[in-house]
């Protein structure tokens, strides 16, 4: 009897690494969690893409549950992307953009080209805002609440799929959590 | 056929000769080169640390040997922290703190990273234990069988007589 249990012990080894693999398979491993989930957006002071002499910090990010989208002329999936982004603009949802190490002409050229879905748009010439908040790569996309802290963050191209079945949920859920609060 | 060898064999001396100009071309120095300390104990913590920290974009590189945009300007904060004098440990925390435990290549002990940082040493512990129990069991068995096989072999050999 005893040994019978000893000759299951591999193939039971087998399979629990099997369904290891397996579950593996379906993990991008180019997707990183964010660090700052559940923390305050980074302390910063930057000047709006439109106007280089008005400056603007994290406090704009009070009051209302938002989206950051982080992008960038010289990033093509943002060109993908930016359909999207001006379609939920339109659902009434406030999008703030992140103009991320990009020259501001051509970053304003883009937007008078391709329609503009941001309220505002921070101009991180440097990425040090970037940089704080863990960007590591164009286009990403924060999940902002009233609070101004960071609640989700999605890395590449949102998609109709993925705005509808893993981002607009937590929005919608985070703005109903503020009318109750009320 | 001499014309033609003369011209291969000097077409070959000067591709040596070019190759062995390939390493004073300012490019094929390390991009970590580029950052200069004052202090040589600041300059030595600060490569070892970008060859202990992982880049996020171009993963299964160093931020030493990456010349991504990212790996850049990681490396640019962390010349800025060690020149402000943070200890390695604080250069860590602080980038951690933005880019998660993937950043270093060293993660830090929690409940989460326990299977990875005991997960080999139990496995080798169980298969060893395992060898000392099934080793202990079948030593004993062998006695038994020895003795059977002894009480056996006296047998035949008494019937051979």
């Amino acid at each position: 009897m005893k040994k019978q249990v000893y000759y299951a012990l591999p193939l039971l080894l087998f399979l629990v690494m099997g369904a290891l693999f397996w579950r593996a398979l379906s993990h991008d491993p180019s997707l990183l969690p964010s660090a700052r989930i559940g923390k305050a957006v980074p302390v910063f002071e930057l000047s709006l893409l439109n106007a280089a002499d008005k400056k603007i910090t994290q406090d704009k990010f009070l009051g209302q549950v938002s989206l950051l989208n982080v992008w960038a002329t010289w990033c093509p999936s943002c060109r993908v992307e930016h359909p999207m982004l001006l379609d939920i603009a339109k659902q009434g949802i406030p999008i703030r953009g992140l103009n991320y190490k990009d020259e501001r002409g051509a970053a304003l050229a883009y937007l008078s080209d391709f329609g503009n879905p941001y309220e505002w748009v921070i101009y991180d010439e440097r990425g040090s805002l970037g940089l704080d908040l863990g960007v590591y790569g164009a286009p990403e996309t924060y999940v902002i609440d009233r609070e101004g802290v960071v609640r989700f963050r999605y890395v590449g191209v949102i998609s109709a799929d993925v705005w509808l079945n893993e981002i607009k949920p937590i929005v919608d859920e985070l703005n109903q959590q503020a009318v109750v609060s009320k | 056929m001499k014309v033609l060898m003369r011209t291969f064999s000097l077409k070959g001396v000067l591709l040596i000769v070019l190759m062995g100009c390939l390493p004073f071309l300012p490019q094929a120095f390390a991009a970590i080169d580029v950052y200069k300390f004052e202090d040589e104990g600041k300059s030595k913590r600060f490569s070892a640390l970008m060859n202990e920290l992982r880049c996020p974009k171009c993963q299964n590189q160093n931020l030493a040997d990456s010349n991504a945009g990212l790996a850049k300007d990681l490396k640019d904060r962390a010349y800025e922290l060690i020149q402000d004098g943070q200890s390695n440990d604080e250069v860590v925390t602080y980038l951690v703190e933005r880019y998660g435990d993937f950043i270093t290549y060293r993660p830090p002990l929690r409940l989460g990273t326990l299977m990875l940082w005991f997960g080999p040493l139990s496995l080798f512990v169980l298969v060893f234990l395992i060898f000392v129990m099934r080793g202990r069991a079948s030593a004993a068995t062998l006695v038994v069988e020895d003795e059977l096989d002894q009480d056996r072999l006296k047998n035949i050999l008494d019937e051979d007589n």
